[in-house]
């Protein structure tokens, strides 16, 4: 027998629903315990400064805070999903079982970062029906909620990617996380308008990527926002074409995966 | 005859550190090939190189005329790897690994065979079990399952059975004779010379990157068969070894 007996196809399909099986595995953990801390910081929050502030000149600072929270969950466990199954698989040795199949550095890529898009979009999911409770929901425009989130959610799998494939130990991917991902996410604008802050840090603030992601978010649903959804999604979409293009030249060489 | 792997002039060196000194041997198609050497001679770096966890400084390697750097996906098909290390995927089963194994390398519908595999692995009854519930010796056994779920002509093993106990050695070298015998090329890397003496049909052996003996067990047997050890017993592969690795050409 010179060559197996097969009618290959891609192992694209089997690599996305892997990854998408490990989370659902240990649910409790990728999925329940994100939705309960948005729900705690809704709770928090929301008890604190409802009705002391008006966001946008007529929404309630709940109503306002939920598509932010959502947001913020959305983008967390999107690069949690990568970097973690990757370093994982990196330091426990399995991840040898990918590098030995004939999948294409796209198929490696887009498996990955898909699985991150839809843990996201499922926790910013529960976020969303848990906090609906607090607020009638509003959908100005669904198709920029859509677009926003599976953007926002790929440029982070992206990310968890580049991260999970560089860090050599749990805690340089920590690190990754807690210094650049979290204040990121935090300084964007989930918790406040952009218009509410001095000057420097307004201007500071549009240097952010992910203030577009969270700002073109709200916008679909309130139909308002701090800049016009077309230029946040003219840098978000420009900011995933980048990490998109950095991870797969990362795939490419080889870089800390195949020496 | 055709040649299952080529290894041409290969080359590779981590730091200042040479893996491999211009390495070159053939593998014959169908050929129980025996790769020995002391730790560190480079006998996993050649298998990474083959695999394509690896690229080397110079040289080339094909597996079934397939070149494993400029066409890796089609090289990859054609090579089944048990790894040396006893690794595996805590989240799931036996079953579940399999495959997703299986379809990795984009083959669907393979329960047919992965359920033989298992059954001859004695893995049957472990099918549901997570990985992690499993002993060593289970767990190596999942490994060479891995590597066979795509029916690959040319089998890797680095160092099987270290670590296993008699009867699954025993079991596994029946198996992995079978698929020699069904015309698979099996290349081996262990430190029991009496397993590799006793399944090899050639035998490379490396010694700090280079390729110190290459020939048939047979040849290298008899040019030390000639004289017996003091205690009268006939000379061994492990004799033949000891007097290669201590600078002795073969």
């Amino acid at each position: 027998m010179k060559h197996a007996p097969f009618d290959y196809g891609s192992g694209f399909p089997t690599l996305l629903r892997k990854e998408v099986k490990r989370f659902y595995k240990v649910a409790f953990q990728t999925v329940a315990a994100p939705v309960l801390t948005a729900v705690l910081y809704l709770m928090i929050f929301g008890h604190v400064l409802e009705g002391k502030v008006e966001m946008y000149g007529h929404l309630s600072y709940t109503a306002f805070l939920i598509p932010g929270l959502v947001m913020m969950s959305l983008l967390q466990n999107a690069f949690a999903n990568t970097s973690s199954s990757l370093i994982q698989s990196k330091i426990t040795g399995n991840l040898v079982f990918v590098l030995l199949a004939p999948l294409s550095n796209l198929e490696f890529y887009a498996a990955y970062v898909l699985a991150a898009v839809v843990r996201g979009a499922v926790v910013g999911l529960g976020v969303f029906l848990i906090t609906a409770w607090f607020v009638q929901p509003s959908f100005a425009y669904p198709i920029w909620i859509i677009v926003f989130a599976f953007l926002g959610a790929a440029i982070l799998g992206s990310m968890g990617l580049i991260a999970g494939i560089w860090a050599d130990k749990f805690d340089q991917l920590a690190a990754f996380q807690n210094f650049l991902i979290m204040p990121a996410t935090m300084l964007s604008g989930v918790f406040y308008s952009i218009h509410t802050l001095p000057p420097v840090w307004q201007t500071i603030s549009h240097f952010n990527p992910f203030f577009y992601m969270i700002d073109g978010f709200r916008y679909g649903f309130f139909g308002v926002s701090d800049v016009s959804p077309w230029i946040s999604f003219a840098i978000v979409g420009g900011f995933f074409v980048a990490v998109s293009f950095a991870s797969l030249r990362m795939l490419k060489t080889g870089y800390k995966l195949r020496h | 005859m055709t040649s299952a792997i080529a290894i041409k002039g290969i080359s590779k060196h981590y730091g200042v550190l040479q893996a491999l000194d211009d390495v070159s041997l053939n593998v014959h198609e169908g050929e129980f090939f025996g790769l020995l050497g002391p730790n560190g001679a480079g006998k996993t770096t050649l298998i990474s190189i083959l695999a394509g966890l690896c690229k080397p400084d110079q040289g080339s390697a094909s597996i079934m005329g397939v070149d494993v750097q400029s066409t890796h996906r089609e090289a990859s098909r054609m090579l089944g790897v048990v790894p040396q290390e006893l690794v595996f995927d805590p989240f799931f089963t036996v079953r579940e690994t399999l495959r997703f194994q299986s379809g990795y390398f984009g083959i669907r519908n393979n329960d047919a065979w992965i359920d033989e595999i298992m059954a001859n692995l004695d893995l049957t009854g472990k099918a549901d079990s997570n990985m992690r519930s499993l002993s060593g010796g289970m767990k190596r056994r999942v490994l060479v399952a891995q590597a066979l779920v795509h029916r690959p002509p040319v089998i890797v093993l680095d160092e099987p059975t270290a670590g296993v106990d008699v009867e699954l050695r025993q079991s596994l070298w029946q198996f992995i004779s079978r698929l020699n015998h069904d015309g698979h090329t099996i290349v081996l890397t262990t430190h029991y010379l009496e397993e590799a003496e006793a399944l090899c049909q050639r035998i490379a052996m490396l010694k700090q990157g280079k390729v110190v003996a290459l020939d048939t067990t047979a040849n290298l047997l008899s040019r030390f068969g000639g004289t017996k050890k003091h205690n009268g017993e006939a000379v061994d592969l492990e004799d033949v070894f000891v007097h290669i690795m201590s600078g002795n050409a073969a």
